[in-house]
């Protein structure tokens, strides 16, 4: 049934989302920032979890949610106080939810075992703190489906025999209470006629004249005789839902033959002030709580109330945002047929054209904000993830997050979870010490792990710090010299030695562990960041920790180039990459080998790749001297020094697909369009770079060498 | 002339279950998330039949019903309650603000149209 | 291979290569555009020309003739790109000038002669005689270089 399936997905996306408010909320109460209101948030998000859960008869899912509620019902009511072994003993139920949920999902299994050990352990704490309470919990354990919930009026009367079949009747009086709330007796008896020939009296006698009827008050009772073949049970389970506002009297006939007592209604309850009076006194009780929550929802939702949303299919921002990349191509092509032209630059027509590049800035400024999006997404996936580290390395974690708003694009933020996860496990295994080595240090048991992220010139920076150990140098060093990676006598400051830890093959644990040493070092994470244009560096201080910074950049879609010439070729290398241009004498370039050679710089010798030649544009190597360096730091901290014949500049450029129409390309990131209207190649410069690596190990020299 | 249900659940969920069963069974159905956009409902829209959730930001079910029964036009429309929640006390509570019935989540679409027929005259 | 399109007559877009003529299924036909020249990619085929901008998108250009093995061609003011829809992807093909549009019926298309050169047999899926002439219907699947199996690692 694909309705049923559609109201499925939105179960789970919904549930996502109950989800993160739920870990959120938790979080709040672990950092002792919660309220009522966070309480009564992360009961909710439990609470629509099962109630949805139910729908679709996922009975794990519902048997532990309800299980998780009760002890958070227990909670929000102040019967059990949210101290810190509860929150996270809260954290570690909300993992465990999640988990279900992926099962539900279809996606994972879920470990069995540690389900009902958690609902257990959640179980002992209603039992311990609210024993009292038990029964009623009880009660909504396994609610039926079709459960009418009212509780069923017990009258006391006496059981008639079984024998006795003489007719029912029945008394019935609804109170003004019952037509206030919805009810009519008409419905009554129509669901009474429905259990048979019914014979009904109605019984005006409490009717005042005209002038005195309160048209708000209940007046009238029945006398109704049902047949006495109708089940009992099948005629109070129509009063059930009425309860105690329409009292009734039942009995059998031969019981039944004095009138109806006189005060069915407690008394009141047919006065209609003395109502209204019970209404009001209820509603400090009943209604203040609500005014709270809408207090504080107010403030809580102000940005919600205050700017309305709408959802949009990503497609359709996806093409805008292709869209007005080509009108800034359009723009900056018209800019330069203009200027081309030789029109003056006061003329109108070259004024018009600024303003107009001033506007097309601004709604690729816009447009790309519709598709920013917090890092909060991937933030929230974090401590988990921190929990289960620190649990299976046997270490005491508080993460502490910052600047979970700053936002970025989106194609950025599906691609910071990788590397903030690696980051994150480094941190965690290699930063900090065991209780017992910080205790030993002088710090306190725990460590502390922060993950922030903010804008820095028009980057976004991801910082992950600890405060652990720091990073040990002289074995560090000693690594990379055992490894190869450095020479014994190789001049390194403090900062080079941290980031050698960067190096392809580099592991500084003695023993692989099973959190780092799952095939990924920080040389693969390092790469997958200058891959997406960005760059990582460590700091440290022995015994204070150590801070990764990841800067990327705020959106895929364009980069900052600096645009060159090879040739008759025009070629753009992104920025970022670049350390520094140059423009060597002609004895700074030594050959080494038949066909390589090297550039000195600052007494270090550093591979010269020839731009033109790599991408097989011509058969010689321009003179370095004639032409410009490139000095660019590749993957695994390595340096090579790319030559081109020219500089033009450096401009925004937006990145086209090279695969969308074609297919990748050796040595190729991207395409982008130029003011010219011509299609250029943005550089891949670690797989430029890669490739004479390789070439050069097919060199004749260097493979005997080897 | 088809019946107009309210619906009020935070729920996006089971608002959509809810949209479905109900408009399958041909009832007029107006949708509110939360006890403060159910009584803005309300004003607009002349419902035959309420149906609230009790857990809900903003307001909840409880002062959603009582402000249903103190506003005039709608002191005598049934309000069901549609919640996973099955104590006495909450159901107690509930009547007192004024609830008609009471229905307990996970619901069969078939009890649902019956608890609503069985409310509506 | 057409017999299910008996009743309808295909539309065919033809061009000439030398003395040569070819035609395409106009079905396939997205646009017919002027001649401007492509940037090269590196360590590409040599009828790769290069790839030019088609409003925002890159579009790969490909030398027909030299597809074909017929030499290289020369791009002239004359020469057009035939934009054409190769599965999902949009590529240019550069001729030296599209002649006419034509009708056939599919039932008329001979199967291509065994002449057991392979560029044929990939390229060629059918042969139209017209008044005379002989216009070998070019396939498309095969046209772009195939990928480089080193991704999939």
């Amino acid at each position: 049934m694909d309705a049923m399936d559609a109201i499925k997905v939105t179960y789970f996306q919904e549930c996502d989302e109950l989800l993160q408010e739920l870990e959120q909320g938790l979080l709040a109460l672990e950092a002792g920032e919660g309220d009522g209101e966070t309480i009564n948030a992360v009961f909710r998000a439990v609470h629509s979890v099962k109630g949805g859960a139910g729908a679709f008869g996922f009975d794990a899912l519902v048997a532990f949610a309800h299980v998780f509620e009760t002890v958070l019902d227990e909670m929000r009511s102040g019967r059990l106080d949210a101290d810190l072994d509860i929150v996270k003993l809260m954290l570690r139920a909300s993992d465990v939810l999640t988990d279900l949920l992926q099962a539900a999902k279809g996606e994972g299994s879920v470990d069995q075992a540690r389900a009902d050990a958690m609902a257990a352990e959640l179980e002992a704490l209603t039992k311990e703190d609210a024993a009292a309470e038990a029964p009623a919990v009880a009660a909504g354990e396994a609610p039926a489906a079709d459960e009418w919930g009212f509780t069923p009026l017990r009258m006391q009367i006496d059981e008639p025999s079984a024998a006795q079949q003489g007719d029912w009747r029945l008394a019935l009086k609804p109170t003004t209470a019952a037509y206030a709330k919805g009810h009519d007796a008409a419905v009554l008896l129509r669901e009474l006629a429905r259990l048979g020939q019914i014979e009904s009296r109605c019984d005006f006698s409490a009717l005042p004249d005209f002038g005195a009827l309160a048209p708000e008050q209940a007046y009238l009772s029945w006398d109704v005789r049902v047949p006495g073949g109708v089940d009992e049970t099948a005629i109070r389970e129509i009063f059930d839902f009425v309860g105690d506002d329409c009292p009734i009297e039942l009995a059998r006939e031969e019981w039944a033959i004095e009138a109806p007592p006189p005060a069915i209604d407690p008394p009141g309850e047919t006065d209609i002030s003395a109502l209204i009076a019970r209404v009001q006194d209820s509603q400090p009780r009943e209604a203040s709580p609500a005014a709270d929550d809408a207090g504080a929802a107010k403030g809580q939702r102000a940005e919600g109330a205050a700017s309305p949303t709408i959802r949009v299919g990503l497609d359709r921002v996806d093409r805008l945002i292709n869209l007005v990349g080509e009108l800034v191509i359009n723009q900056a092509m018209l800019t330069q047929r203009v200027a081309e032209s030789g029109l003056a630059r006061s003329s109108t027509v070259a004024i018009g054209l600024d303003e107009l590049e001033q506007l097309t800035r601004e709604i690729q400024d816009s447009v790309m904000a519709i598709r920013a999006q917090p890092v909060k997404s991937v933030f929230q996936r974090m401590p988990r993830l921190v929990r289960e580290i620190a649990g299976s390395t046997g270490k005491q974690v508080r993460l502490v997050t910052e600047g979970e708003n700053t936002e970025v694009d989106k194609t950025v933020v599906e691609r910071l979870s990788d590397p903030i996860t690696h980051m994150l496990r480094n941190a965690i295994d290699h930063g900090l010490e065991s209780p017992e080595e910080r205790v030993a240090a002088g710090k306190g048991p725990e460590g502390t792990v922060r993950l922030a992220a903010l804008h820095r010139s028009g980057r976004i920076v991801i910082e992950v710090s600890d405060d652990g150990k720091g990073i040990n140098r002289p074995r560090v060093r000693e690594i990379a010299v055992n490894k190869g990676l450095i020479s014994p006598d190789a001049q390194l400051s403090d900062d080079e030695i941290d980031n050698l830890i960067f190096l392809p093959g580099f592991s500084t644990a003695s023993s692989i562990s099973n959190i780092s040493g799952r095939g990924v070092g920080m040389d693969v994470v390092k790469r997958s960041i200058q891959g997406l244009g960005g760059r990582i560096s460590i700091s440290s201080a022995p015994g204070r920790g150590s801070t990764f910074t990841l800067s990327l950049p705020l959106t895929l879609a364009v980069l900052d180039g600096m645009v060159v010439s090879a040739g008759e070729h025009t070629l753009v290398a992104p920025l970022t990459a670049i350390v520094e241009t140059l423009q060597p004498k002609p004895g700074d370039v030594r050959a080494l080998g038949p066909r390589s050679s090297v550039l000195t710089v600052r007494g270090g010798h550093v591979p010269l790749i020839d731009v033109g030649m790599a991408l097989g544009w011509r058969d010689h190597p321009i003179d370095p001297s004639e032409g410009v360096v490139l000095l660019i730091e590749s993957e695994g901290g390595g340096r090579a020094a790319i030559v081109v014949d020219a500089i033009q500049g450096q401009r925004q450029v937006v990145i086209k697909s090279l695969e969308e129409n074609y297919q990748r390309v050796d040595a190729v990131a991207a395409a982008t369009i130029l003011g010219d209207g011509r299609v250029a190649l943005i550089l891949d410069l670690d797989a430029l770079v890669n490739s004479q690596r390789t070439e050069r190990f097919d060199s004749p020299l260097l493979a005997e060498a080897s | 002339m088809s019946k107009t249900i309210l619906t009020v659940d935070d729920s996006r969920m089971m608002r959509e279950m809810l949209l479905k069963v109900l408009s399958e069974a041909g009832f007029n159905v107006v949708q509110a998330e939360d006890g403060v956009a159910g009584l803005e409902a309300l004003a607009a829209a002349a419902p035959d039949v309420i149906i609230t959730d009790i857990n809900m930001p903003r307001m909840d079910g409880y002062g959603f019903i009582d402000g249903v029964r103190r506003e005039g036009r709608h002191r005598a429309t049934p309000i069901l309650v549609l919640s996973t929640e099955s104590s006495a006390e909450k159901k107690q509570r509930a009547r007192e603000a004024g609830a008609t019935g009471w229905i307990v989540k996970p619901f069969k679409a078939e009890s649902l149209i019956e608890a609503i027929r069985r409310v509506s005259s | 291979m057409d017999a299910d399109h008996h009743t309808e007559t295909v539309e065919l877009i033809s061009f000439r290569i030398d003395s040569q003529e070819f035609c395409l299924d106009i079905m396939a036909v997205r646009e017919i555009r002027g001649w401007t020249a492509a940037t090269p990619l590196p360590h590409s085929p040599p009828f790769v020309r290069g790839v030019i901008n088609l409003r925002g998108a890159v579009l790969p250009i490909l030398d027909l003739k030299a597809r074909l093995g017929l030499g290289d061609a020369e791009p002239s003011a004359r020469s057009v790109i035939i934009v054409v829809q190769v599965g999902k992807r949009l590529v240019g093909l550069l001729v030296d000038g599209v002649s006419e549009i034509l009708a056939a019926d599919p039932n008329t298309v001979q199967a291509t002669p065994n002449v057991g050169c392979d560029v044929v047999t990939r390229f060629v899926r059918g042969i139209i005689t017209l008044e005379g002439r002989m216009i070998s219907w070019i396939a498309l699947d095969d046209i772009l270089p195939p990928e480089e199996t080193a991704e999939a690692a």
